[in-house]
């Protein structure tokens, strides 16, 4: 057991915490809004190698692993970069395995995306990057497609994502059958993996805000943060966060684990759980809830301007639901993961 | 990161497992809900023969000290009587850090047979959070001290060798500055020891003590320097040592009866979809409870002492067993009412324990006020207000 970051790791945090603290943040996200999309700071990510770091060196990537891959895009998601980066990574990786990433791909030059819900009349519906990324891959049935088109028109919303609507009409077959599934579904739960440590670092800088705020806002002649009705909706905040943290890494460490062919359990007799699919999705549902209530509540404790577009706090607050809800319902989310839970148990015995 | 056990704790973690499976017989359980008494001699000196205390000291020894995490994990999950082995082991680790050689000889030695038991002499009719402000006197008088006061909640100290005690030695300094900690052999003339039942199963104490003389070797770290042991304590105290997986016989318990209980809908419990939802999001919580936990193990295994990091482990887990405890309550309704032994008891009794047992985890060992205090004023960073 080791619950520090590697060295490695370490190192990859500090790089790309410098380079999304001086290429991204609150101003350049507004400036990308409504569309969600910071052209000049993905030109710049390219040269860091980002977009295809996560795509073994064997096969012209970065070689870095899904818990190197959270490392990231916590950074991403704690300076609100308008990067689509998430689903590139896991794109990318997706293609990697199906053999059908190419080098403009990896370099980012070409943006691809993931259709993270089925399709619907031969349309995959609000695809997270679908208003930005060239290429889209898609599980239609039992067929694992890739579309390659422009992007789709923007679809204004809460969280300014670049969401676009895109036919597959035309698409290529990339595989079909289980390994097919299998494949998009591994994919799937990276994404679940990579979102919920973006929402892990919109949680952060959230409760950093709000204590900054708290901190330094006075009135009745002291700090609002010396009131304990404030500190006390804070203080629940950073067992939050840090569980949520734990809980991604947790995932992503499972995620290695199940690419390198190691299965895991998943028994909450025992709260022994190392599925990675099980895990992904506990990750998304808990890093959401950690966003959306860190947002709010420090929204909160702003007053008034936390509701202006002034201050940047509505930035994290709206993202975090949009990031939250982009796949699905949690409470569906919750109930799919029901039923991988409770698999030996649905016919009603009680083994 | 990696959260595999080393294979050292993996087959740790396996022993405990198979004396679980040995030892906790429904009679070990049944007499535990019966006498309110969560601690169990015979158990807890099975265990220590097994060879399985050896490392349930914090801070003592030469052990991983993931085993002590391990250890208390397994049995809370379990549902065994650990209450009182806990507080014991966590007397043993603030004897080990601040104790004489006399105390490790008489006291720590024996702590780990596992046939002796401690409890905590801290809080008083009128100072529970504010344990600063204990009024409990110990008074010099030559090489005795003398002691008198009343202390609330000691739980375990019916069945208990010695007490730590928080006394007030100094009344005419600032109130941190003027207490003193001894470690009371129970069997001191002028002890008395009053049963305080509560609503669940589980039975606390009012302790007494009416001139009581001691002798100065019975004092636990520096005259007036009580504030600092308690420090020690309450770090050992929160987060590792059991106490933030309650929820986990819980979830247990509640699926088990699901998938055998009818639902008036139609079909079982089991197939209730906000049943489904709700089993799924204890399952997360019980996870994210248990990384926190693991967290503050982590932290006192490589030299800390994880006092915050407890304190966010137990906000957050007892906070989310009693969402659970509520939840399943109402959805088993009338049944889920019905105490052990009662036929047609939903989970067999268990959701009525549950709800009686869950309002005290967020009063008992740090309230979750006083937790979210520590948390803003020494984790944010937030101005002191008190």
């Amino acid at each position: 057991m080791d619950l520090d970051l590697t060295e490695d790791q370490e190192s990859i945090r500090d790089v790309f915490a410098d380079f999304f603290s001086s290429e991204t943040g609150p101003e350049q996200a507004r400036e990308a809004e409504p569309l969600g999309f910071d052209s000049r700071a993905w030109d710049r990510l390219l040269e860091t190698g980002a977009p295809g770091m996560g795509v073994a060196e064997s096969s012209g990537g970065g070689g870095a692993n899904l818990a190197d891959l959270a490392v990231v895009v916590e950074e991403a998601g704690a300076h609100i970069a308008a990067l689509p980066l998430v689903d590139h990574m896991v794109t990318t990786r997706l293609l990697a395995r199906v053999g059908a990433c190419d080098d403009d791909v990896l370099a980012g030059t070409t943006i691809v995306g993931l259709a993270i819900r089925p399709p619907q009349d031969g349309t995959a519906r609000t695809v997270p990057s679908g208003a930005v990324a060239r290429q889209v891959v898609a599980l239609d049935g039992d067929a694992l497609v890739l579309v390659d088109s422009d992007p789709g028109a923007h679809l204004q919303n809460h969280g300014c994502l670049p969401l676009a609507h895109r036919p597959l009409a035309g698409a290529t077959v990339l595989a079909k059958g289980p390994d097919a599934a299998a494949a998009y579904h591994l994919a799937l739960d990276e994404w679940r993996t990579l979102t919920a440590s973006t929402l892990v670092g919109i949680t952060r800088t959230a409760l950093n805000l709000g204590v900054d705020y708290a901190r330094e806002r006075r009135q009745f002649g002291r700090p609002i943060g010396s009131f304990q009705a404030i500190q006390h909706l804070l203080a629940d905040l950073p067992g939050l966060l840090d569980g949520a943290r734990l809980l991604t890494a947790k995932a992503a460490w499972a995620g290695d684990r199940a690419v390198a062919g190691q299965t895991g359990v998943a028994d909450i007799g025992d709260n022994e759980i190392t599925d990675f699919a099980t895990l992904a999705c506990m990750a998304l549902v808990s890093a959401g809830e950690a966003a959306t209530t860190a947002t709010d509540r420090s929204l909160h404790v702003h007053g008034g301007y936390g509701f202006s577009e002034e201050y940047d706090i509505q930035l994290y607050f709206r993202r975090a639901r949009a990031l939250t809800v982009v796949l699905d319902d949690p409470a569906r989310e919750c109930r799919r993961l029901a039923d991988m839970l409770l698999t030996r148990h649905a016919t009603g015995t009680t083994a | 990161m990696d959260f595999s056990l080393s294979p050292g704790a993996v087959d740790f973690r396996a022993a405990v497992k198979a004396f679980i499976a040995e030892h906790l017989t429904t009679e070990v359980v049944d007499q535990m809900h019966a006498t309110g008494t969560f601690n169990d001699k015979t158990f807890n000196a099975a265990l220590a023969d097994a060879g399985l205390l050896a490392g349930a000291v914090p801070g003592y020894g030469d052990r991983d000290p993931i085993e002590l995490y391990i250890l208390f994990n397994e049995l809370e999950k379990a549902g065994a009587p650990y209450d009182g082995l806990a507080v014991t082991m966590l007397v043993a680790g603030v004897v080990n850090a601040v104790g004489t050689d006399f105390h490790r000889n008489r006291v720590l030695q024996k702590l780990l047979t596992g046939r002796f038991n401690c409890c905590l002499g801290y809080s008083e009719p009128d100072h529970g959070s504010d344990v600063a402000s204990i009024t409990t006197k110990a008074v010099r008088d030559g090489d005795e001290w003398v002691i008198t006061g009343q202390k609330m909640w000691t739980t375990m100290a019916h069945v208990s060798d010695w007490v730590i005690l928080l006394t007030r030695t100094n009344p005419d300094v600032p109130r941190h500055k003027g207490l003193t900690m001894f470690l009371l052999p129970m069997d001191t003339p002028g002890i008395e020891v009053q049963p305080v039942p509560t609503m669940a199963t589980e039975r606390t104490n009012a302790t007494f003590y009416d001139d009581v003389r001691v002798g100065d070797e019975w004092r636990l770290g520096e005259v007036d320097g009580g504030w600092a042991v308690m420090g020690v304590a309450l770090a050992f105290e929160r987060g590792v040592m059991g106490g933030t997986n309650p929820a986990v016989p819980l979830l247990r318990h509640v699926r088990d009866w699901a998938g055998g209980a009818a639902s008036p809908d139609g079909g079982t419990m089991l197939q209730d979809p906000l049943l489904r939802e709700r089993l799924a999001r204890t399952a997360i919580a019980n996870q994210v409870s248990q990384l926190l936990t693991l967290r503050a193990a982590w932290i006192a295994a490589t030299g800390g002492l994880p006092g915050l990091e407890g304190s966010m482990a137990k906000l957050y887990a007892t906070g989310r067993y009693q969402q659970a405890v509520g939840w399943f309550q109402e959805m088993a309704g009338a049944e889920g009412l019905l105490a052990f032994g009662v036929d047609d008891a939903a989970a067999d009794g268990w959701i009525d324990y549950d709800a009686r047992h869950a309002p005290v985890t967020t009063i008992y060992g740090g309230t979750t006020e006083i937790n979210r205090n520590n948390v803003a004023e020494r984790h944010l960073g937030l101005p002191r207000d008190r």
